[in-house]
């Protein structure tokens, strides 16, 4: 049985550091408390180099000029972590969630799969480094000798069974204390260790297992077990929830569409790593935009001074490009304005899509590149005048609404076939109004303003058919419908003319073709 | 005998000394075929012969008898005035097209598709993309649901400002033809789709005609080779040579359309014989529609026009 450790070294400085790779290979430092008492929590190690160290304030650190200061972001984090929960499920479903910087594998059954014990570490380490994460990967036949491995060699280890004591006792003995919860009682601790002369790991190992247990008790005789690479609890699986989000605080406001679209860019291809590295797709888009305070603009997708907008996709579709240029559409149609300070980007994740084309059934547009085309021809003509009609229930003229465009599934061809071909009807949108002139209780003339200038005898009328409907409610209506023939310039064209009873209006709904 | 100046693309020089007619002859040939020019002419061995396409029913069996269907990769044109029966035409091709599953586009440039008579041609919505331009947002209509059912409050519908009208009307065409124009261009690069419909009715002629005949030639050549038909109706021709297939609606026969039915009558009857009538006994019940075939690249020109009629029921008929 195997354990495979991924340990993210200066976690809060990596958290920052993955949703902005431009300060990877940088010094950076981040900081935490309230101002002015802010004091340095994480380093890397460049920021070593130049001196900085945790626990430094604010004043001191800003003394080194090259070090980029950056204030703690616990959203940062725990998109940082969520990312390295996914890519530890994405090699095997145990998986135990140690620290917001580690998480524990059990390899047992995947040499089959990935291959031997030290190609599964490189691989592991090379899906974190692609979640933007640098991580430090320790593969050992107990928990804790993984735990610690990881914890204390940079890069991929893999301690041989049998020899964790071995491996282990260079370290240093704060490592066993990386988890502890007690401050006080940590401190108190390796102040006694400091008293007695023990530094790693090796030396508290060789110490004798009764006078231990006598000055520090059970928990000595636990640290000792812990030094020599010897496990004291089992493995337990944490169930991890699939919150696909990512969160970025920008440095200064953002007013144009481009860079911000060049943020949006990073965080997609995040979340489509993270959902790859879990077999899934994404269903919706919620884009979630924090805006300067004090801004003048509003509307209605803004609350509080948050821009919310979610875009619906018809099937779960896994292409960053697509997503961004979906997303650059909608904020282009429906701008934030005002300055955008801080990003949250959430996909809803569902099953890839699983369909299999046949040979004789005919090609039907892509969804990912169909998804854009409507998205831009939307741009063009306008929102919802690109789509699937729909009829609704009612006798009531012109009732449909328009639905967003995805192609139904094949029937095979088993629609019903018409005995006959129908006469068109072409709706004249707005309907057009005339004055008409009667005669013997019929239409005989049709004069109107606008549009091809339609006017003339009625040479034929037929009607009329009254129709009626919602007299229940407020809006109920009453109409009158004519099929009229009048003459035109190239012969008898038919129109459908409507008396409105309740308004009194004439109007020519359309023209059969 | 010493060689005369050859230079590509010159006329060659032929020295006093020549007197042979033949070798004249022959040093014109070695002239021409060291012409650059000569390569870009191709062999008839190696012409591509373009195999016929395939064609499309339109579900209507007269026409599909008179051209053989509509063809696939090809821009075909439907035209005619109003009350034609083009727009029946359209609809009875896409309702075939759907029933086949295939997915079709309706660019609609004058917002003017009826949904209920689509539904009752058969056609599956969940295979329509429609695609309505025309809105050019809330200054050019606004209906407003009142007591009354509906009170359409048109912006440009007073009679007395006919001249602000008109510009406003060709404007807003040519806006309408714009937003088809790159609406079209993006649906054929998309592709996938089985049939796709250009309905370009109810806009004037003058507009029509400003179409440049580049973008008909682009269209054309975005569906050549795959199986995507480009099916365009107006009321004027506007395609011109882009069209494989051009069929015409209405013409002479047009005066007596629409021919038409009363309960009364077993014969087909013109409206004059029947005007006397009460109007509340008379009903559109069928629509006679005269079709030609203009041009079909597919076939060899006919020596005498194809023409070919039928009749279409009215939604309202039973």
């Amino acid at each position: 049985m195997a354990f495979a450790c991924i340990f993210v070294p200066d976690f809060p400085v990596e958290a920052i550091v993955r949703a902005d790779p431009e300060l990877r290979d940088h010094p950076v430092a981040v900081l935490e408390g309230k101002p002015p008492l802010e004091k340095v929590v994480s380093v890397n190690e460049e920021a070593r180099h130049e001196g900085v160290h945790s626990g430094m304030t604010k004043l001191q650190a800003e003394l080194c000029e090259s070090v980029t200061l950056r204030d703690r972001s616990e959203l940062q984090e725990s998109a940082a972590h969520r990312a390295l929960l996914d890519c530890a499920l994405s090699f095997s479903p145990q998986v135990e969630d140690v620290a917001p910087d580690a998480v524990l594998l059990d390899l047992s059954g995947l040499e089959k799969l990935f291959g031997t014990v030290p190609k599964i570490a490189w691989k592991i380490s090379q899906c974190a480094s692609a979640m933007g994460l640098q991580t430090n990967v320790a593969v050992a036949g107990t928990l804790e000798a993984a735990i610690l491995a990881a914890r204390g060699f940079s890069g991929t280890t893999v301690v041989p069974a049998g020899k964790e004591a071995e491996c282990l006792g260079g370290l240093r003995i704060e490592l066993l204390f990386a988890d502890e919860s007690d401050p006080e009682k940590t401190e108190e601790v390796l102040q006694t260790f400091e008293r007695w002369g023990v530094c790693r790991l090796r030396e508290l190992a060789a110490l004798p297992e009764v006078e231990l247990s006598e000055r520090l008790g059970q928990w000595g005789i636990e640290l000792q077990r812990r030094s020599r690479g010897l496990s004291h609890r089992a493995f337990v699986t944490s169930d991890s929830p699939l919150i696909f989000e990512e969160v970025l605080e920008l440095e200064y406001p953002l007013v144009l569409l481009e860079p911000l679209a060049f943020a949006l860019n990073r965080m997609l291809e995040q979340l489509c790593a993270r959902l790859q590295a879990r077999a899934l797709a994404a269903q919706e888009l919620h884009l979630e935009l924090m805006l300067e305070n004090g801004c003048e603009y509003s509307s209605s997708e803004q609350s509080g001074g948050v821009f919310k907008r979610t875009i619906h996709l018809p099937i779960p579709l896994l292409d960053p490009k697509t997503f961004l240029k979906l997303l650059q559409l909608d904020l282009k149609a429906h701008p934030a304005g005002a300055p955008v300070t801080k990003i949250i980007l959430r996909v809803e994740p569902a099953k890839p899509r699983a369909a299999q084309n046949g040979l004789f059934q005919p090609s039907s547009p892509e969804p990912e590149k169909l998804e854009l085309t409507l998205a831009r021809i939307s741009e063009i003509v306008g929102e919802a005048r690109a789509g699937s009609p729909e009829l609704l229930n009612t006798h009531r003229r012109e009732a449909f609404e328009m639905k967003h465009f995805t192609p139904s599934a094949a029937k095979n061809g088993n629609g019903p076939t018409p005995r006959e071909f129908v006469t068109a009807l072409r709706i004249f949108r707005p309907p057009l109004v005339v004055r008409v002139s009667h005669q013997n209780g019929r239409p005989s003339h049709i004069a109107s303003g606008r549009r091809d200038q339609i006017f003339g005898d009625v040479l034929w009328a037929a009607g009329p058919w009254r129709s009626s409907g919602d007299w229940w409610e407020r809006d109920a209506w009453m109409r009158d419908e004519w099929d009229i023939a009048l003459q035109a310039q190239t012969g008898l064209a038919l129109y459908r003319l409507v008396h409105d009873v309740v308004g009194g209006t004439w109007m020519l709904e359309g023209s059969y073709d | 005998m010493s060689s005369f100046p050859c230079n590509t693309g010159d006329v060659p020089v032929f020295p006093a000394q020549f007197q042979d007619l033949a070798q004249k002859r022959a040093s014109v040939l070695r002239h021409i075929a060291r012409s650059e020019r000569l390569a870009e002419v191709r062999p008839a061995s190696r012409l591509e012969v373009h195999p016929k396409p395939e064609m499309l029913t339109t579900g209507i069996s007269e026409i599909d008898a008179m051209t053989g269907g509509i063809p696939r990769g090809c821009l075909s044109e439907l035209y005619g005035p109003a009350s034609s029966g083009k727009t029946s035409v359209l609809l009875a091709t896409i309702s075939a097209a759907t029933r086949r599953d295939e997915t079709c586009v309706l660019v609609d440039a004058s917002d003017s598709f009826d949904p209920a008579s689509g539904q009752a041609a058969g056609i599956d919505f969940g295979k329509l993309l429609w695609v309505r331009c025309g809105d050019f947002g809330k200054s050019t209509y606004v209906v407003r649901r009142t007591s009354s059912a509906y009170d359409c409050k048109a912006n440009d519908q007073q009679l007395t400002t006919k001249h602000n009208n008109k510009n406003r009307f060709q404007n807003n065409n040519e806006h309408q033809l714009e937003q088809v124009l790159k609406t079209t261009d993006l649906i054929l690069q998309s592709g996938g789709f089985g049939v796709v419909a250009l309905d370009l009715a109810g806009i004037p002629e003058k507009s029509v005609q400003r179409i440049p005949l580049a973008s008909w030639f682009r269209f054309q050549r975005a569906v050549e080779h795959t199986k995507t038909v480009l099916l365009v109706i107006s009321e004027f021709r506007c395609a011109e040579s882009c069209a494989a297939l051009i069929l015409k609606f209405g013409g002479k026969s047009s005066a007596r359309c629409p021919t038409l039915v009363s309960p009364s009558f077993e014969e087909w009857v013109s409206p004059d014989q029947i005007s006397a009538s009460p109007a509340h006994t008379q009903i559109l019940e069928k629509m006679r529609v005269e079709t030609e075939l203009v041009r079909s690249r597919l076939e060899r020109k006919p020596a005498q026009s194809v023409k070919a009629g039928f009749t279409t029921r009215a939604i309202r008929v039973g």
